[in-house]
């Protein structure tokens, strides 16, 4: 088996045409080619590469990844004098990963990396994180090294993106007892040695995923007195320092393949990462959407993993005389997973691309200075890219819970035993609208492009586009879904209370999502009908429906009705 | 130490996924009907020879096959692994060979790559099933042979010590160098294509690929002399065309016969406890156990 051939659908999202763009940028005229033996010379020997890769990906995560993954979760990692020891079956994966050259996959060939885009990393996370979702943590940490090359020094890139290529991993030391959601709190100390010329580090972070790296990002107080976000730096920190321990692994719920950390720093020397201050408002905020991306990503490739389950059970599993999947409350349930995913499949790479392109004029500008126009476009993709990572990682995060809760009803009674698979993915799938911001504050992030406009904009935008004739009757469909969504939107609006807005933004956020997701599958739809037709029919019949039902709830809202939640 | 060594390695069809239409009316292998692949316990000869390297800084890894133009596929697949360099062994003068031309002409081939360590291959290939080639090839070139090796425990200037697979057990065996051995399925999996390695080593050829229309690659092949397969035919081994191919092949295939189990000789036992000692006294008395 292979993940990768076998999957159609993520196939079909090499072929946007803006990936050409991106691919053009990110090889800088194919420049490259005569430096290193494994650059592309041209566009079609770029595409064919990324190809093999996935190719490879997609064969080691079937053939090793997902066959270790219950391995991986019953062995667990442990701790011994204060070091993470990886299940050993963790191990073999990352053994097998580093031979194949999997560690430095989007970091520049001059650090060893393969210089992959944005969007094709993100294919390659979805099919690890499909194996599993826990490998796919600490493997997907890698992308951490994107923080230190945008705000390290030199010095600091030549030392650790090497190391990264090399198989070192990585972890984001953020989250403390008492500042969780609110990262302002933050009070590790960072403390400045005129005698030493160097930063130490002291206090505590705990539920840090892989927090026994090898590379630490860690987010501590340097400014004595300060109380805010503005007294924050961002600081590398390494494990061969030996001064930062592991006190203990969380018992969590899923994802047991990936320990999750309460780490010591007991005067841990450090260095900082890019200036003082902007700790929080810059680099951990880059920092985050980064992160955002890929557990977005992890999400669908659960919500795709709970799919593939649960249709493969209710093909096989056989009552009334006949296989389940022919009874219409099995397919219906099925049939909208599918369509659930391939809608939160074309968000997903429409914000990588876009995260892609911002990416691409920024490391243009720091070769040469940009045309006007061009600083104009940087900023559009920018915007869409800030705009559309929210709006994936709360959905779907969502969608990856709704379809590993209806992979386990597919299953019935055996679904709630340890025997499937679907039931790790009920339990993986819970941290993803969590973890790295709830959804909750996904909405607080996105609601202003809602507020703004900017959400009605891009969907004027992408149903600009044209469609064919047969498609005609279901885009006028999503755009009647739109009008309803920018009336609701007006109302909320009218009501003139922050407390409401705040209130109802859940609402309006996933009006947002449900529009802009019709219409992203519409426009992929449009590029081949054949596979995508019959999930957008799907998903419009049931984003209607969730259009309509937030819709009155909202009409039907009255300020002095919050009282009643109270 | 610097080793030189020389993996022997062989496209097969994929027997592990046999459709309907894997066999012909008379009853030979449809070879269009299943895909082509890298023979599965060359992949752990393969595997031994890398681990050899990385044991021995500076040593090289030479994989050496014969078959059509398209076996050039398996030698790229040894290069994306780890593979040094390529040999394809292919004319028209070493069709239909039998396992004993098959072994004359590689052994010729190894001949011609001249100073060798160690000769590592498969013990066996899923089409043929025979076994022989290697410890003919080991025979022709007058080396001492190792054959079911599961692990390679140490070579040094001399000798060569390596665990053996037999029944019931494992055989530990120290024969001197110049050595050939031949690896079993038991042995480590071969490491996995590296992305690197691909990304560079897609573009290898044969001379024959590398002439041929629409190759994109030569400015490349002609600034990176890795990325050339090398292209040996009866000439270039200075091989004795009677004992290659058709003619040098003892082996005729007469017939082939499917062989098919016939109701009547299986026996029906239920889950029942008096069938269950019945059957394990029977298995017992003929001592197919115990």
């Amino acid at each position: 088996m292979n993940y990768y051939s076998e999957n159609r659908e993520l196939r079909h999202f090499l072929k946007h045409p803006l990936l050409k763009r991106i691919v053009e940028m990110k090889e800088a005229g194919y420049a490259q080619s005569g430096e290193y033996d494994y650059a592309p010379v041209d566009f079609d020997e770029a595409m064919y590469g990324y190809g093999q890769v996935l190719y490879l990906v997609g064969e080691l995560c079937a053939d090793v990844i997902a066959p270790n993954a219950v391995r991986v979760e019953c062995e667990g990692p442990s701790v011994a004098d204060g070091r993470v020891v990886y299940a050993p079956a963790t191990t073999e994966n990352f053994d097998i990963f580093g031979k194949a050259g999997l560690m430095g996959i989007s970091l520049p060939r001059r650090f060893g990396g393969l210089n992959f885009p944005t969007a094709i990393f993100t294919m390659i996370q979805e099919l690890v994180c499909r194996a599993d979702a826990a490998f796919g943590n600490i493997w997907g940490l890698q992308d951490c090294a994107a923080t230190i090359y945008n705000f390290g020094s030199d010095a600091q890139r030549e030392r650790y993106l090497p190391m990264v290529c090399a198989g070192a991993t990585m972890s984001m030391d953020l989250t403390e007892p008492d500042a969780g959601s609110d990262l302002q709190s933050v009070r590790l100390k960072a403390s400045y040695s005129e005698e030493d010329g160097c930063w130490y580090l002291d206090g505590v972070k705990r539920f840090i995923t892989n927090g026994d790296s090898d590379i630490h990002l860690v987010l501590a107080r340097s400014e004595e007195g300060s109380v805010d976000g503005r007294g924050l730096s961002l600081f590398i920190c390494e494990k061969s320092c030996g001064k930062v321990r592991t006190r203990r692994i969380e018992d969590k719920m899923g994802i047991h393949g990936s320990p999750t950390c309460e780490v010591v720093f007991d005067h841990a020397p450090a260095e900082l990462c890019g200036s003082r201050k902007m700790g929080l408002i810059k680099y951990v905020m880059s920092l985050m959407n980064g992160a955002r991306l890929g557990i977005a990503t992890q999400s669908v490739a659960i919500a795709q993993a709970a799919y593939s389950e649960a249709l493969g059970y209710a093909r096989s599993r056989r009552q009334f005389g006949k296989a389940i999947i022919e009874l219409p409350p099995v397919y219906g349930m099925v049939g909208t997973m599918k369509a659930r995913l391939d809608a939160a499949r074309s968000l997903l790479y429409e914000t990588a691309r876009n995260v892609d392109m911002s990416y691409q004029f920024a490391e243009l500008a720091r070769v040469r200075t940009l045309t006007p126009e061009e600083r104009a476009e940087s900023k559009l993709f920018s915007k869409k890219a800030d705009a559309l990572t929210p709006l994936i990682k709360g959905m779907g995060s969502e969608i990856a819970n709704m379809n590993a809760y209806d992979a386990v009803q597919v299953h019935g009674g055996s679904g709630y035993m340890k025997d499937y698979l679907c039931e790790r993915l009920y339990r993986d799938a819970r941290i993803t609208s969590i973890y790295e911001g709830t959804t909750q504050l996904q909405v607080v992030a996105a609601i202003r492009y809602a507020t703004s406009g900017y959400y009605g904009e891009l969907l004027g935008e992408y149903l600009a586009e044209p469609v064919p004739a047969s498609l005609l009757s279901l885009h006028a469909r999503v755009e009647s879904m739109v009008g309803r969504y920018m009336v609701t939107l007006e109302q909320v609006q009218m009501l003139g209370s922050q407390e409401a807005l705040d209130f109802l933004a859940r609402r309006i956020y996933e009006m947002a999502a449900y529009c802009i997701m019709a219409a992203l599958l519409l426009r992929d739809a449009a590029m081949d009908e054949e596979l995508f037709a019959s999930s957008l029919f799907r998903f419009v019949s049931l984003a209607e429906s969730e259009i309509v039902a937030h819709a009155v709830y909202i009409e039907n809202f009255d300020n002095k009705l919050l009282n009643q939640y109270k | 130490m610097e080793l030189n060594i020389i993996v022997l390695v062989k496209q097969v069809p994929d027997t592990r996924n046999v459709g309907g239409q894997a066999m012909n009316a008379d009853g030979t292998i449809n070879r269009a009907a299943l895909p082509a692949v890298f023979n599965p316990e060359d992949l752990n000869a393969l595997e031994q020879a890398l681990l050899l390297k990385d044991k021995n800084p500076g040593s090289r890894v030479v994989v050496l096959t014969m078959g059509p133009g398209r076996a050039a596929d398996i030698l790229r697949e040894a290069l994306y692994r780890g593979a040094d360099e390529a040999i394809l062994l292919t004319d028209r003068a070493f069709a239909g060979a039998d396992t004993l031309a098959t072994s004359y002409a590689l052994s010729m081939a190894v001949r011609r790559i001249g100073c060798f360590d160690i000769v590592l291959c498969g013990r066996q290939a899923i089409d043929g099933d025979t076994a022989q080639v290697g410890p003919q090839v080991a025979q022709m070139l007058g080396v001492p042979q190792v054959t079911c090796v599961r692990n390679i425990v140490s070579l040094d200037n001399s000798f060569a010590v390596a665990e053996r697979s037999i029944e019931n057990g494992v055989e530990v065996v120290k024969a001197p160098l110049p050595l050939l051995v031949t690896v079993e399925g038991t042995a480590a999996s071969c490491r996995p294509r590296n992305a690197y390695r691909m990304l560079r080593f897609h573009r290898a050829a044969t001379p024959t690929e590398l002439s041929a229309d629409g190759f994109r690659y030569t400015e490349q092949l002609q600034a990176d002399e890795a990325l050339c397969i090398k292209e040996w035919n009866l000439q270039d081994i200075a091989g004795d065309a009677s004992r290659c191919g058709l003619s040098g092949s003892p082996t005729k295939v007469r017939n082939v016969e499917n062989i098919v189990f016939k109701v009547k000789e299986s026996k029906r036992y239920t889950a029942a406890d008096g069938d269950l000692k019945a059957l394990v006294a029977e298995l017992l008395d003929n001592h197919t156990i115990g």
